[in-house]
């Protein structure tokens, strides 16, 4: 059953191959077994899931299913979970259990999905190789001595080792798109806007969104029909219709046009990377594609920009963190400051506090225009570079990241680890979707293929993604781990 | 040296919304501590604002009664500073964009003269939970059922010149939220409650002085008092060769004097910042509209009318316009008895003496607008008069009949207008009457006229109270000017 995708496994549940409590208790065997080796999860929920899943194969028999009904999921601990812990990976939350579910998680629920549990990731969704986590590094299966990608490497190496067919994970600056690469699994990050962020913890609140991690562009085009859509408790999730995900799937790609921006195949992409992602632009152009280089001018100021405007919303964000009504708080403080600071001090982790100190840096008195209001600016001409792109082409490709998965501990500077998301975060900025689906192997790590769209383009970028997927087979190619722990 | 007082003030408004500015939770005021926070005003993470359409549209209505320009477009930002009643670490609020413009507020000054109060802006925002700092023992209790009130803060230029015009400034802007019922302006309970920022400079000097504010006074007698205090000891320290320092300051109302906070130096860096969690607010002008069509009468409109179609004088129509509770009563008195002076005198003479010897508002009133229009429209049709109209009025406020003409049936109050019956009680009192009689024949012409009081008052007495007093005064005069 590992070795299925979420779509073959909706099928076998509907033709009645097996149970969804056989399905879930077999990812809950394959967990207990093998996630000890990757600890991509921090909180599994057997009990409550075969639970689940039993009210999945009773509504079954009822006849009251939908596509999804009784298909295990596993979630990112940034989404909040009513009884369950989420933690965000940090010690700050380790004892936080939400009253209440994020809409996404209401709304897979409501499409009869179970829940396994919550995965890893960076703490407070700060990082780019899961090794910011309070609750230890993430293993990539494809390499126990690479990392798997951040932040939402739990759920990314979670599916890739066929632990669960399929994980939420969100994206601030390309938190989901450059695991999927790392891990060789297909991830979607959906338009600014499309789905809800209520109950998702916030990191920068402008860029966060959440999206499915799967192993087919078709498996998240299932996810996406669950959770896109306008949520009245969100305010900056968009009103506007959400098409049926799946009904263009198979739209044919002549005539496409694809533009290669040239500043995403410039220095320091790993040539190996490079020879992949035009491996498979080749495969497009064999679809009846036509490809053309384009650009994209500011593509080198992105990475200043987002790390002016993430921390500074962090910072904000994260105040609420103070020892008063939740979450951690240090023992005996003497007065006020005292409890903010060490409950905040030890609460933390490194990287959450650095981008605290930036953030409050950043919008300080005297120094808000210069990094504030300007990396605003530079916000609009990004968002302007792909607008202006989209008149001439269809859909953008180019590599999710750089490099393949980087060795555990190789990064030990933060401005290295930074410019991992060189190709992913000027996304965010734009607020644009784009999806990453595995294009091959180099030196034995999978390969991304990032394919961006314009605003709301999702239908399209499925579309894309999942015809490459027909006339290829990187997608069900699974690492030797995942069948050792068959 | 002549010194001038330069006062600006920011007035913070409860909006009287059914729930909070960006959650579903209950506004009311009173309930057990931390039972009107749901998990959005506890800040939990995940959750996230969502702006209450009707705070938008009080805010709009303060702006029009103001004659603000409204905002097309307003952006909430994020204030930020830690504090235990401060949820988010962030108080939500309109930093660089508010939503109502500059506008201006006409206030009235002891010597019955008008001057404009600039409004430099209003801003929308929510209000913080409350710390406890009793009854725990030396720790603090943190109650969030205030957290995410609704509050409109209006920031005055500073163009007020004495504690006086600040305070009739307070009062008008209270009279406007009232009028347009957007708060229910209940000091006490922190409805309303206002920031002063005062400076003194040399009379004539151009450059304002150095300023103080001073934070959360919360009564019109304590704007006053705080102003005065705050006043004296700016001048008192310049005088002695100090200077004075800017600075946050706290009104002490029981020992009546103002006492530092903090000072420039540590206030707090807020690191205001749009917030992304709220779309920036767009109005157009069709709604703008819409709501202009829904503006009530306000103050200094029914002050205008009350003196020009009402005739009613200066000092009468604006104590009558000072609050909607007023004016409405007033407006119905007048609407059952016709007659818009003497339901002025009645509301603001014997209504508003007995409502104050029993500290009640009008609203409180136990004689209702009605029975007070009854019982003013039996003076004006001379049915009963104005001494009869006293007990009368007096029955009806301890509740001893339902209405004026019960109660003037029932004792008997009905005015004697009957020539014959007072020509009967004139005679009989002049009878028995000769020394004063003889007095009145004996005195200086110009001397008579205030001793035929005595005999005036004999008649009512006569007539238990019921006689018409001019008519007695008439005929009494033509009866012992006969006798000279």
């Amino acid at each position: 059953m590992h070795d299925k995708t979420l779509t073959q496994l909706a099928a076998s549940l509907k033709s009645g191959e097996f149970s969804s409590r056989e399905l879930t208790a077999h990812f809950l065997q394959k967990i207990e077994k093998a996630d000890s080796k990757l600890n991509s999860f921090i909180t599994v929920t057997g009990e409550q899931a075969l639970k689940q899943a039993e009210a999945a194969d009773n509504a079954r028999a009822a006849g009251e299913t939908g596509i999804l009904t009784g298909i295990p999921l596993a979630l990112k601990d940034i989404f909040c979970t009513r009884d369950v812990k989420t933690s965000c990976g940090s010690r700050m939350l380790d004892n936080f259990i939400a009253p209440y579910d994020a809409t996404v998680v209401e709304k897979l629920n409501a499409a009869g999905t179970i829940s396994l549990g919550k995965t890893n990731m960076d703490e407070f969704a700060m990082g780019s190789s899961n090794e910011n986590s309070h609750y230890g590094p993430v293993k990539n299966p494809w390499d126990l001595t690479a990392v798997p990608g951040g932040s939402s490497g739990g759920s990314a190496a979670a599916v890739a080792a066929g632990l669960v067919p399929a994980a939420m994970g969100t994206d601030t600056g390309g938190s989901i798109r450059q695991p999927a690469a790392f891990c060789g699994i297909t991830g979607l990050k959906p338009t600014y806007g499309r789905v809800s962020r209520y109950g998702m913890i916030a990191y920068a609140s402008s860029l966060d969104q959440a999206g499915p991690m799967a192993r087919s562009a078709e498996d998240c085009a299932h996810l996406m029909n669950v959770i896109a859509g306008h949520d009245v408790r969100d305010s900056t999730s968009v009103a506007r219709g959400v098409p049926d995900y799946t009904d263009t799937l198979n739209a044919p790609l002549s005539g496409l046009k694809i533009g290669l921006p040239k500043e995403y195949f410039g220095d320091g992409l790993d040539p190996d990377v490079e020879s992949a992602v035009r491996e498979a632009v080749k495969v497009y152009e064999s679809l009846g594609a036509t490809v053309r280089e384009v650009s994209l001018p500011h593509t080198h100021y992105a990475i200043p920009a987002y790390y002016v405007i993430a921390p500074a919303e962090a910072s904000s964000n994260l105040s609420r963190f103070d020892g008063v009504r939740f979450g951690h708080r240090c023992k005996d403080p003497v007065d006020l400051i005292d409890l903010y600071k060490r409950s905040r001090a030890e609460g933390f982790g490194e990287e959450v506090k650095r981008r605290i100190l930036i953030g409050t840096h950043t919008l300080s008195e005297g120094f808000f225009d210069a990094y504030y209001t300007k990396a605003q600016k530079v916000r609009r001409l990004i968002r302007q570079d792909f607008l202006d792109a989209f008149e001439d082409v269809d859909v953008l490709m180019g590599p999710a990241s750089p490099t393949p998965a980087f060795d555990l501990g190789a990064k030990k500077d933060p401005v290295s680890m930074y410019l991992q998301d060189i190709y992913t975060i000027a996304v965010n900025l734009a607020g644009i979707p784009g999806i990453s689906v595995p294009a091959g192997l180099a030196g034995g790590r999978p390969v991304g293929l990032q394919i961006l769209g314009t605003h709301f383009a999702e239908a399209q970028l499925l579309n894309v993604a999942h015809q490459y997927q027909q006339a290829t087979d990187w997608h069900l190619q699974l690492p030797a781990f995942a069948e050792e722990y068959a | 040296m002549q010194w001038e007082t330069v006062i600006g003030l920011e007035v913070h408004v409860q909006l009287a919304t059914r729930s909070k500015i960006f959650s579903g939770a209950s506004t009311g005021f009173g309930a057990e501590a931390n039972t009107q926070a749901c998990a959005v005003d506890l800040g939990l993470p995940g959750t996230l604002p969502v702006l209450n359409e009707q705070a938008v549209a009080m805010a709009v209505q303060f702006g029009l009664a103001v004659h603000s320009e409204i905002a097309e477009v307003s952006v909430f930002d994020r204030k930020n500073y830690f504090y235990a009643d401060l949820p988010k670490g962030y108080q939500t609020s309109q930093m660089y964009h508010p939503i109502v413009g500059p506008g201006e507020v006409e206030i009235t000054l002891e010597d019955g003269t008008n001057k404009r109060i600039r409004i430099h802006h209003a801003h929308l925002e929510e209000d913080a939970g409350k710390s406890l700092h009793e009854d725990f023992m030396g720790m603090t209790g943190i109650d969030l059922n205030r957290a995410g009130t609704p509050l409109l803060e209006i920031v005055s230029e500073p163009d007020m010149r004495s504690a006086k015009e600040a305070a009739a400034y307070l009062k008008a802007i209270h009279s406007i939220v009232t009028y347009l019922g957007i708060s229910d302006g209940n000091m006490a309970e922190g409805s309303m409650r206002c920031d002063v920022n005062v400076s003194v400079r040399p009379k004539g000097q151009e450059a304002f002085g150095t300023r103080a504010e001073i934070k959360n006074v919360n009564s019109f007698r304590f704007v006053e008092r705080a102003i005065a205090f705050e006043v004296e000891r700016q001048i008192e320290l310049i005088e002695d060769g100090g200077s004075v320092v800017q600075e946050t300051r706290l009104f002490d109302p029981e020992r009546d004097e103002t006492r530092s906070m903090r000072t420039k130096e540590e206030a707090n860096d807020y690191r205001y910042f749009p917030c992304p969690d709220l779309l920036p607010v767009v109005l157009d002008e069709a709604y703008l509209d819409h709501l202009r069509g829904q503006l009530p009468e306000l103050p200094a409109d029914k002050r205008a009318r009350f003196q020009n179609e009402l005739g009613l004088s200066a000092y009468d129509a604006s104590v009558l316009s000072a609050s909607r509770e007023m004016a409405e009563f007033f407006e119905e008195v007048h609407h059952v008895c016709g007659d818009a002076k003497q339901a002025a005198n009645w509301v603001q003479g014997e209504l508003a003496g007995a409502l104050n010897r029993e500290n009640l508002s009008i609203t409180n009133s136990p004689i209702s607008a009605r029975q007070l229009g009854e019982l003013v429209s039996r003076v004006v049709d001379d049915t009963i008069n104005g001494k009869a109209a006293k007990q009368v009025f007096q029955a009806l406020w301890n509740g001893q009949g339902d209405n004026a003409d019960a109660i003037i049936e029932s004792k008997g109050l009905k005015q004697v207008t009957d020539t014959g019956a007072i020509e009967a009680m004139i005679d009989q009192v002049i009878a028995e009457s000769p020394a004063q009689v003889a007095q009145y024949r004996d005195a200086e012409p110009d001397k008579r006229g205030k001793m035929i009081g005595y005999f005036v008052g004999q008649v009512m007495k006569a007539s238990r109270g019921t006689a018409n007093p001019q008519q007695v005064n008439g005929v009494l005069k033509a009866k012992l000017d006969a006798l000279l």
